[in-house]
């Protein structure tokens, strides 16, 4: 991947920014310059919005045959995460040991990681993924 | 808009086809179905190809001049024009074919899907078959094909409570359809436990649960219906060929256990076929997982949301049932060449409404549906296809 095209995401994969439609104040991730209720109202009147990174587990799998790249981490658990601003995202979910249980409901919060490399001695991507949010298990 | 039939089809067996290349198999398919509908070079107005990472999986973009050149219609000049639309490009180049002939403005046009999955390695490939999700916002970040089906099996397992059984179900009940067609990639029968035991590829998706990589091709013939029997006795009639689309992002649908582009492309074709989905006889739909086949079945409203896993385990949707659905053996079993699934689950309702599908003909049926997807469900193409007595 070339460098520009990793670095004009990092924001939003560092720290979760999305957009807030001004109009009717519906949120996305990842960004846009349209929102699809208010259409060409919105246009010009979205705004950066960084999301909290909590949320709960949706649905899950556990990824055995991984892309490449994600070869050393199989098994890994994918995880559709509801965010606590009421939208969704999909991502791993980390920090799981054999004796962590997943389940639909689970709360996960987001944690920053590395995500992947161009090879040896290529770029290094970071970005987003999401572990058992301990603060929150009643 | 002038009324559609099917004069002619053609298709390759699908399956590992190492000795044969991607213009070979296209051109196999392509003259068998010009030699089924009877008509020469001189009578085909346009070419019409799908075709999903021909530049990804055989470095070659601009396929349409190369098919063409190797029919042998190059010095005809006629137009040449490639569809893309992930999995789903044969069947949206045989929607743009079937409104160019609607509108009149073609009268004789040949339709073609063709994927070479093979002349690549697997991991390779599934890195191929998973660019259809978002590259960005989840490939980037781990999300397998496989992963996107396995969440809505996870989902639809905890709210409807559909059982692991009812998934295995549509890979044993496909493998056995399979088994009954000679161009099929699998023509084994497996059963429940071998499915169960399967080696993980996503869970709860096993190995047995995911449709192969295949190679193959489909074509088949469009000609307005008043002339179509110049061609053939047999025409089939295009009573509906409708679209639908939905983001390209999983995680942005409103429920992940519906693709509201079936829903919506369904009920418009059933509206344009003056039909209910009580009338289908041939159900070809979209069995890339078996998951897929659960929520196409309720999507199609062939049953409601949430109970075709009961249905699946109480034996329905074989040959003989109404409807018999994936009577090919489906993606699952047939194959999955991506260009070339959308021509070929039309290929399937042509062999059985003109009595050449085997052992595997459905007796007296009479309406057939095609269902096909691209993406996670960001479009779905629906066709009705029906004898004409
Ligand atoms: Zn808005």
């Amino acid at each position: 991947m070339s460098v520009s095209r990793y670095w004009r995401e990092a924001k939003s994969r560092y720290m979760l920014q999305g957009s807030k439609c001004g109009r009717c104040n519906r949120l996305f991730f990842p960004k846009r310059s349209v929102c699809p209720s208010c259409k060409s109202l919105s246009i010009n009147n979205i705004d950066n919005f960084n999301l909290s990174g909590n949320g709960v587990i949706d649905a899950f799998t556990y990824v055995h045959e991984g892309l490449t790249g994600f070869e050393m981490q199989i098994p890994y658990v994918i995880a559709m995460i509801k965010l606590e601003e009421g939208i969704s995202i999909t991502a791993q979910v980390v920090d799981i040991d054999d004796n962590t249980k997943v389940y639909i409901g689970m709360p996960v919060r987001m944690v920053f990681r590395k995500i992947g490399e161009d090879g040896k001695s290529g770029m290094i991507y970071y970005g987003y993924k999401f572990s058992p949010d301990m603060a929150n298990f009643g | 808009m002038r009324e559609v039939a099917i004069i002619g089809i053609g298709e390759t067996k699908f399956g590992e086809l190492w000795d044969r290349s991607f213009r070979d198999i296209g051109i196999e398919a392509g003259l068998k179905a010009i030699n089924d509908a009877k008509i020469t070079s001189n009578d085909i107005n346009a070419l019409y190809i799908g075709t999903m990472a021909s530049g990804s999986l055989i470095k070659q973009e601009h396929v349409s001049p190369i098919l063409l050149d190797y029919a042998g219609l190059s010095s005809d000049h006629i137009p040449s024009i490639r569809i893309e639309a992930g999995e789903a490009s044969g069947a949206l180049a045989f929607h743009q074919a079937y409104l160019a002939v609607a509108s009149g403005y073609y009268n004789i046009v040949v339709v073609g899907g063709a994927e070479k999955l093979t002349d690549v390695s697997e991991d390779v490939a599934r890195d191929i078959t998973s660019s259809t999700s978002d590259q960005e916002w989840e490939t980037f970040f781990g999300v397998t094909q496989a992963s996107q089906y396995a969440l809505i099996a996870n989902k639809h397992m905890n709210t409807y409570n559909t059982k692991r059984e009812a998934m295995a179900e549509v890979a044993v009940k496909n493998h056995y359809h399979g088994s009954m067609n000679s161009t099929a990639h699998f023509q084994n029968k497996i059963t429940v436990e071998a499915v169960l035991k399967s080696p993980p590829v996503s869970t709860p998706l096993g190995m047995l649960d995911c449709a192969p990589l295949s190679d193959g091709a489909a074509t088949v013939i469009l000609a307005p219906l008043d002339i179509a029997r110049k061609f053939t006795d047999t025409p089939i009639k295009i009573q509906a060929s409708t679209i639908s689309t939905d983001t390209a992002t999983l995680f942005h649908r409103r429920d992940i256990c519906t693709f509201d582009s079936t829903i919506l492309a369904s009920k418009k074709a059933y509206d344009l076929a003056g039909i209910g989905s009580s009338q289908l006889d041939l159900v070809e739909l979209n069995d890339n997982y078996t998951i897929s086949e659960i929520i196409a079945i309720e999507d199609l409203n062939i049953t409601k949301k949430g109970e075709a896993g009961k249905e699946l385990l109480n034996g329905r949707y074989r040959i003989g049932d109404k409807p018999s659905i994936n009577t090919s053996g489906g993606l699952k079993a047939h194959g999955q060449p991506y260009g070339a699934v959308g021509i070929a689950q039309i290929v399937e309702i042509v062999k059985q409404l003109t009595g050449r599908a085997e052992k595997r003909t459905v007796n007296g049926a009479e309406i057939g549906l095609t269902h096909t997807i691209g993406g996670i469900g960001s479009v779905s193409v629906i066709n009705i296809l029906k004898r004409v007595n």
